[in-house]
């Protein structure tokens, strides 16, 4: 275990991943809690396939596919909170339809372009591979810009996750407090997407949340505890994913998914013994 | 200059469709009014119109100086059953509107909120989770938020809905306070006559559209009016 461990650190592609993975689970599981109770994770989710389709097509044309895809994708999350704003049900189906619509167009670009392989497997599911030094550049300076963003924000955040009439009706700029929300979740997924996959990304914002949200009270432990869930997950994940060659995003959500049955159960067994 | 809102020949429509005209009124400093009618008679309307979250079909307000300092309880609040937070982070969130462009909450801050959940009788229940009190105990939480947030102004619609009688009567005597210490403006929504319009120096009487017409006045000269005989078949 321990050779395995110094084998990965002496790797430096595994050592970008090990820093662009944590820093992505903190600034993911700062935004997911917002992102859950304002019912926006399909937002999350639509940006997610969107993020996927321009990916698609900065790589069939050759552009940098970051560069290229944080802007469409921020453009994208107003546009989806725009939609989810003015009806609750019908945008859903809307987002939804998004984002088939992006996903089915990615795929038939890279069909076109260069075939269904390997790439997009790693594309779709996550792959440590794929970090190279510019990203990790980006993903740092992008996540620290967001969690001093946040921490900067956090009171306004709070109340605008509470109870946005009551922060617009008392005068306070909800909707910009929104987009803000908005914007930096758009570039989580997409910084995220290269190691988490397309189809996973979003559950990097949503699971740690969740998973906090059975047993903590207050909003900032949930924060608190969301960001040790993510981080330990993240770190697991990778490994697993480094010792049996499974894609990273799948390793990364499984680990979650048992840290949340595990969380389930320590809330279950409270209630018991009160 | 004494006078905080006066609304001019208002009127409110829903898709077109006109549920409110010709309200007239005004607020002064050191007043409460007190809004009251039958139940869809367009009063939660006019509120969310006053604080600018539903548009007027006619008609305008002026004199709404500072609409930042304004504090409100909504009549239905769109919280989440579930929202992981503590009774004194929900109250304390109530002073973002002054924060201005501090990014965090001043040791004023907090203490406004301490005094606030003192007023409402709330302390034993502050470090309670908000998702695991009662509704009475959610309302009184709610106004203590409500009064954080005033400056001039403080619009309640329906306070006193799921509390007890004996909170309701020291809610009102608290409104009454505050309007003598503060020289603010109160808007009260209410059903409950008995106590709102023993403290209200202006009573609003809305009547649905293509009714009656409204009343705005004095506390004195409404109860002489018929519109409040009918409305209360002759209580006071
Ligand atoms: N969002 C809405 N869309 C369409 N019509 C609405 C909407 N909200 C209110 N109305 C209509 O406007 C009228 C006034 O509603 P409002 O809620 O202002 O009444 P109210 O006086 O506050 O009643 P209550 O005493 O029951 O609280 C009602 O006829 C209602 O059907
Ligand atoms: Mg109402």
């Amino acid at each position: 275990m321990i050779d395995i461990i110094k084998e990965i650190l002496s790797q430096p592609f595994m050592v970008r991943a090990l820093i662009v993975g944590v820093l992505l689970a903190i600034c993911s599981s700062f935004l997911g809690v917002s992102l859950i109770l304002k019912r926006y994770s399909m937002i999350g989710d639509g940006l997610s396939h969107v993020g996927f389709g321009s990916l698609a097509i900065a790589t069939a044309m050759n552009w940098a596919p970051i560069s290229v895809s944080i802007p469409v994708v921020v453009i994208s999350a107003f546009f989806l909170l725009r939609i989810s704003e003015n009806s609750k049900i019908k945008g859903d189906a809307a987002i939804a339809m998004i984002s088939v619509v992006s996903l089915a167009g990615g795929v038939m670009i890279i069909s076109i372009s260069t075939g269904i392989n390997t790439d997009v497997c790693n594309y779709m599911f996550g792959s440590i591979l794929g970090m190279t030094k510019s990203d990790l550049h980006l993903t740092i300076i992008l996540s620290i810009a967001i969690m001093v963003a946040y921490i900067l924000l956090y009171n306004r955040i709070f109340a605008v996750t509470l109870d946005e009439t009551f922060t617009k009706a008392t005068g306070n700029r909800a909707s910009l407090y929104n987009s803000t929300i908005a914007i930096m979740t758009a570039i989580i997924i997409v910084l995220g997407m290269r190691m988490m996959g397309a189809m996973l990304v979003s559950s990097l914002i949503v699971m740690p949340s969740l998973t906090a949200m059975r047993v903590c009270k207050s909003f900032k432990t949930v924060i608190i505890n969301a960001v040790v869930i993510s981080v330990s997950c993240v770190l697991i994940g990778i490994f697993i994913s480094y010792t049996m060659a499974t894609p990273t995003g799948a390793s990364i959500v499984i680990c979650n998914f048992a840290m949340f049955i595990f969380y389930h159960i320590i809330s279950r067994l409270r209630l018991i013994k009160k | 200059m004494n006078e905080l809102i006066n609304g001019k020949n208002i009127a409110i429509s829903y898709d077109g469709k006109k549920i409110l005209s010709g309200v007239n009124f005004t607020l002064n400093k050191g007043e409460v009014l007190c809004i009251i009618g039958e139940n869809g008679s367009g009063k939660t309307s006019l509120v969310k119109s006053i604080l600018g979250m539903k548009k007027l079909s006619e008609g305008a307000f002026t004199g709404i100086s500072d609409i930042s300092r304004i504090g409100y309880l909504a009549q239905k609040d769109e919280i989440q059953k579930d929202f992981p937070a503590k009774v004194k982070e929900v109250v304390l969130s109530g002073r973002l509107n002054d924060l201005g462009y501090r990014p965090f909450y001043r040791k004023k801050d907090k203490e406004i909120a301490l005094e606030n959940i003192k007023k409402l009788g709330i302390e034993a229940i502050m470090n309670k989770s908000f998702n695991e009190i009662s509704g009475g105990q959610r309302q009184r939480v709610l106004i203590a938020r409500a009064l954080c947030a005033t400056g001039e102004i403080l619009i309640l619609d329906e306070p006193e809905a799921s509390l007890d009688p004996v909170v309701t009567k020291s809610l009102f005597s608290l409104i009454k306070e505050i309007k003598n210490d503060n020289n603010i403006g109160i808007v009260i929504v209410s059903h409950n006559l008995n106590t709102s319009l023993d403290i209200a120096d202006k009573v609003l009487h809305l009547k649905a559209f293509g009714e009656d017409e409204h009343f705005f006045g004095n506390l004195i000269d409404y109860k002489d009016s018929p519109l409040a005989k009918g409305f209360m078949g002759g209580e006071i």
